[in-house]
C-alpha cells in the first residue's frame, strides 16, 4: 500500500526536526557562527565605520559592490549571520525543552534500579561486615550526605548532583533569555548622537540630533523630553605626550524641559543616567567664533562653528557657508588651538588645549550650491562653483578683509559629542549574563554520581561518576569505612 | 622613591626573572636531554638521574615566577594603576599568567613534563615585551580609568594563562600520537604521560577556566555600557573575544556530550587557543576597533 503523502510529509518533517535537534548539528551550526563572526572582524562595518565602508566604495567600486551583495559590511546583521544563530537557537531549544521536563519530572522520582552486576562499576568493592544491617547503615551515611535514595529489599541506589543537569539547563536557557534582550534593544531602542556647544541647550527631540535610529518598534514620541546645557568642560592632557588624562563634562539638566534645572558631572566612564536612557561624553572639539560684516558694515553672520578635529593635539578644520551674501561667501578654515608651523606640515597644533589659537581661512566666491537640494555637508565647502578670493591667517581679534566684506576671530567655544542611547533590553541582557555564569559554574562543578549497595554473598559496594570530575573514589572509600565501622561495634 | 625609579625597579625584576627562568631552561633541558643512560640502544631508562636537574627547574620557575609578580606589582605602583595598560603590560602580565598556572598545573597534575615549553614560551613572550612591546610607565586614558579595568583584564589575562596551558597539552598530544602511530615512542618520550591522561588533563583545564573566560567577556560588556555606551558592538576585540567563547563552547559540547577524544579533540581545543592568541596579538597590534591600548 502506498503511504499517504500527508504521512510522507509529517514524516520527513519529524525526520529534519530530529536532524536539526541532534548535537552533531548544533555542534557544527556553533563552530559555523565562529567561523561566520571572522568576516565581520576583518572587513569594516557599517555599524561601527561608516566612512571607512564609504573609502572603499570610493577606491574600489566593483569590489565593494559585490561585498556588499554579500552583505560583508553588514556582517552581524546579514540574513546568513541570522539564519545561522537562528538555526542554533531553535536547535538548542529543541534540545533544552525536553531536557527541562525530563528534569523537572526527575526531582520528584527515586534513582533508577540497582544494576545486577555490580562488578562492572567503578570502586567496586566486598564489604565485610554484618549483612543484616548494612543496608541501613548505609542508608544512613547516604542520606547524612544528601543522597537521593530508592531501597529495596536487598539493594539500595542513591544518587547525587542533580544541581549538574539543572546547570546546564539554566545556562542553556539564559542564552535564550539573553537573545531575547538582545532582540529587545535593537527593536525598541534608539541610538543617537548630537554636538553642542557650550551653553547651547540641547533638547532631546528628534531634530536636534546630528543622526539619530530608532528600533522597528519605537515611536519618535518615545524621547525622554529632557534638556541639557554643558556649561563646563574640562579636558587635561599630559604635557609631554598630550595623552588625555580627563575630562569632565558639567551640565545643567532640565527633565523634562522648562523645569528647575540639576547640574550633573559626566565623564567617559560615567554617563548621565534618565531610567534606561544615558547620555555619553563621546568626543570633543572647538568651534571657532566668528563675525561676519559685508561691504556696509553690517553683521550677516555672528556665532561659534564647529569644527571637526583631525589629529590628537585637535587641529581642527570645517566650513563657514554664508548663503545670504551677494555673491555668495565660503571659508575653508582651521583652528589650530597651539600654534606651531613646520616646513613640511604648515601650521598645526603642538598641544590639545587652547594655549595660543590661530585661524587659517581661504576665503571663495561664487555658488555655495546649497539651492541644488543635493545633501551637503556643514563642515566641507564645495567649491566647484566658486572662485578663491583669499587667505590669511588669524590671531585672536584679528580680521581678515576678503573684498567682499571682513571676517574677525573673536574667539572660541568648546564642543561635547553627545551619543544618547536607549537599550529597554540590557538590563535582561545582564539577568541573563549572571544567570548563564551561575549555570556554567552548577554544570562543570558539580559532580553527579551514583552509588549502590547491594548484598547478595556478601555485601557489594560500587558507584558511577556521570562527569568526568574527581572525587567517587573517595565517597565509597568512606561508605565502606562506615561499614566496616559499624559493624565491629 | 619617585615614579620613574619604580619604573626602573620593575624592570629590573622583569630582567632578573628572565635571567632565572633561563637558568630553569637550562635545568629542564639538561633533564630531558640527559635521563636516558643508553642513547643507542633506546632500552636503558633512567628518569631519576635527571630528577635533581628537574627540582632545580621547578624551583628556579616558582623563583622566576616570584620575581616576575614582584615586576608587574612595581609597575603597577609606578604609574599609580593596575598594571594593564599597554601591550608591555598585558605581555608581562600575561606571562606571569602563563607561568602560575603552569605551577597550579604541577602541584595539582604532576606536570613537570610541561616545564620545558612553557618556560620557553615564557622567555619568547618576555623577550618580546622588553625588546619590542616595551613602553614608558604612563597614566591611562580616560577611557580606561574604571574598576572594570582590574575585573575585566584580570579574568581576561588568567583565562589566557590557562587556555595556552592547554594549548601546549594539547600540541603535546597530537605530537606524540603522531609519534605513536609510526611506532612505540621515542626514549626520550617515553617518560611523558600517557595519551588519555593529556586528553583529560586539556580538557579539565579547559572546563576549569570556561566560566572565568565568560565572565571576563560579560565583564568587559558591563564596562562597555559604561564607556562606549552600548554593550556589545562587535568591535573587532569583541568578535574574536566571542569567536574564542564559542569555539570552546564547542569544544566542550564535543567532549561531553557527543563524545569526541583524542586526536579531533585535540586540534578543536588547538584551534580554540589560536584564536586567542589572533586575538591578542593581531587585534591589539594591526586592529582598528576600540581596544587598541597596545601604544604601538
Amino acid at each position: 500500500m502506498e503511504k499517504a503523502p500527508e504521512l510522507e510529509l509529517a514524516g520527513s518533517l519529524r525526520w529534519m526536526w530530529r536532524q536539526l535537534t541532534s548535537m552533531r548539528t548544533a555542534l557544527l551550526l556553533l563552530l559555523l557562527l565562529g567561523v561566520a563572526s571572522i568576516p565581520g572582524s576583518l572587513f569594516p562595518q557599517r555599524s561601527q565605520n561608516p566612512m571607512k565602508v564609504e573609502a572603499l566604495f570610493t577606491s574600489d567600486p566593483t569590489l565593494a559592490k559585490w561585498m556588499d551583495r554579500f552583505k560583508l559590511f553588514d556582517v552581524f546583521s546579514s540574513p546568513w549571520y541570522s539564519a545561522i544563530y537562528l538555526l542554533l537557537f531553535i536547535s538548542l531549544i529543541g534540545c533544552v525543552l525536553p531536557r527541562t521536563i525530563e528534569h523537572l519530572k526527575a526531582v520528584g522520582a527515586k534513582p533508577p534500579l540497582t544494576p545486577k552486576f555490580l562488578n562492572k562499576m567503578s570502586g567496586y568493592r566486598t564489604v565485610a561486615t554484618d549483612k543484616s544491617e548494612a543496608l541501613d547503615v548505609a542508608e544512613k551515611w547516604l542520606k547524612k550526605h544528601h543522597f537521593r535514595i530508592r531501597k529495596d529489599s536487598n539493594s539500595i541506589s542513591a544518587e547525587k548532583g542533580y544541581l549538574r543537569e539543572s546547570g546546564n539547563l539554566l545556562f542553556h536557557l539564559s542564552l535564550i533569555l539573553i537573545l531575547v534582550a538582545v532582540a529587545m534593544g535593537s527593536l525598541l531602542g534608539m541610538k543617537g548622537e548630537a554636538i553642542v556647544n557650550l551653553d547651547e541647550r540641547f533638547i532631546n527631540a528628534p531634530t536636534s540630533y546630528d543622526n539619530l535610529t530608532f528600533g522597528k518598534y519605537q515611536k519618535e514620541g518615545g524621547l525622554i523630553p529632557f534638556a541639557l546645557t554643558p556649561t563646563n568642560f574640562q579636558a587635561k592632557y599630559d604635557l609631554t605626550t598630550s595623552a588625555p588624562q580627563d575630562y569632565t563634562l558639567t551640565v545643567s539638566v532640565a527633565n523634562p524641559v522648562g523645569s528647575k534645572p540639576v547640574t550633573h558631572i559626566i565623564k567617559v566612564n560615567q554617563p548621565l543616567t534618565f531610567k534606561s536612557t544615558k547620555v555619553y561624553l563621546q568626543a570633543n572639539g572647538y568651534s571657532p567664533i566668528v563675525t561676519v560684516r559685508d561691504k556696509s558694515g553690517k553683521i550677516t553672520f555672528q556665532g561659534p562653528v564647529i569644527f571637526l578635529p583631525q589629529d590628537a593635539n585637535l587641529t581642527s578644520t570645517g566650513a563657514i557657508k554664508l548663503p545670504d551674501m551677494n555673491p555668495q561667501i565660503g571659508f575653508i578654515g582651521s583652528f589650530v588651538p597651539t600654534y606651531s608651523r613646520s616646513s613640511t606640515r604648515g601650521a598645526f597644533s603642538a598641544y590639545p588645549n587652547v594655549l595660543d589659537p590661530r585661524l587659517l581661512l581661504s576665503a571663495w566666491k561664487g555658488s555655495l550650491g546649497l539651492d541644488t537640494g543635493a545633501p551637503q555637508s556643514v563642515y566641507r565647502l564645495n567649491t566647484s562653483k566658486m572662485v578663491k578670493i583669499g587667505l590669511k591667517q588669524l590671531a585672536l581679534g584679528e580680521s581678515f578683509n576678503f573684498g567682499e566684506g571682513s571676517i574677525t576671530f573673536d574667539g572660541w567655544k568648546p564642543w561635547v559629542n553627545l551619543q544618547i542611547v536607549d537599550d529597554p533590553g540590557k538590563m535582561y541582557a545582564l539577568l541573563g549574563a549572571v544567570l548563564a555564569i551561575l549555570g556554567l559554574l552548577a554544570s562543570l562543578f558539580t559532580r553527579q554520581r551514583r552509588i549502590w549497595v547491594k548484598i547478595e554473598d556478601g555485601v557489594e559496594v560500587a558507584g558511577l561518576a556521570k562527569n568526568a570530575l574527581l572525587g567517587l573514589e573517595d565517597e565509597i572509600t568512606a561508605l565502606v569505612a562506615e561499614l566496616e565501622r559499624e559493624s565491629t561495634k | 622613591m619617585s615614579s620613574t625609579n619604580y619604573a626602573y625597579l620593575s624592570n629590573y625584576l622583569v630582567y632578573s626573572a628572565m635571567a632565572v627562568y633561563t637558568i630553569a631552561f637550562f635545568a629542564h633541558a639538561i633533564e630531558v636531554a640527559f635521563s636516558v643512560r643508553n642513547v643507542d640502544t633506546k632500552t636503558e631508562f633512567d628518569f631519576s638521574r635527571t630528577d635533581r636537574s628537574g627540582r632545580i627547574g621547578t624551583a628556579m620557575m616558582i623563583l622566576g615566577t616570584l620575581l616576575l609578580f614582584a615586576g608587574v606589582i612595581i609597575r603597577g605602583v609606578s604609574a599609580h594603576r593596575v598594571p594593564w595598560g599597554n601591550m608591555y603590560e598585558f605581555s608581562i602580565t600575561g606571562a606571569l599568567a602563563f607561568s602560575t598556572a603552569y605551577l597550579f598545573g604541577l602541584w595539582k597534575f604532576k606536570i613537570r613534563w610541561l616545564g620545558l615549553p612553557v618556560v620557553i614560551a615564557v622567555l619568547l613572550t618576555l623577550g618580546t615585551a622588553i625588546t619590542v612591546l616595551y613602553r614608558p610607565s604612563a597614566p591611562l586614558v580616560p577611557a580606561l580609568k574604571s574598576t572594570w579595568l582590574a575585573i575585566h583584564v584580570s579574568a581576561a589575562i588568567m583565562s589566557g594563562g590557562v587556555f595556552l596551558l592547554a594549548n601546549c597539552v594539547a600540541a603535546t598530544y597530537l605530537y606524540l600520537d603522531a609519534m605513536e602511530r609510526k611506532g612505540p615512542r621515542k626514549a626520550w618520550a617515553e617518560r611523558l604521560p600517557s595519551l588519555e591522561v593529556l586528553d583529560q588533563l586539556s580538557y579539565r583545564l579547559v572546563a576549569f577556566v570556561f566560566p572565568l573566560w565568560t565572565f571576563a567577556v560579560i565583564a568587559g560588556a558591563i564596562w562597555a555600557e559604561s564607556a562606549w555606551g552600548h554593550y556589545w558592538s562587535w568591535d573587532p576585540k569583541e568578535t574574536w573575544a566571542f569567536i574564542t567563547w564559542v569555539a570552546y563552547a564547542a569544544y566542550l559540547h564535543a567532549r561531553v556530550t557527543a563524545g569526541w577524544r583524542g586526536r579531533r579533540a585535540a586540534w578543536l581545543c588547538l584551534f580554540a587557543g589560536s584564536t586567542f592568541l589572533f586575538n591578542y596579538v593581531y587585534i591589539n597590534i594591526w586592529g582598528t576597533g576600540r581596544h587598541t591600548y597596545s601604544g604601538l
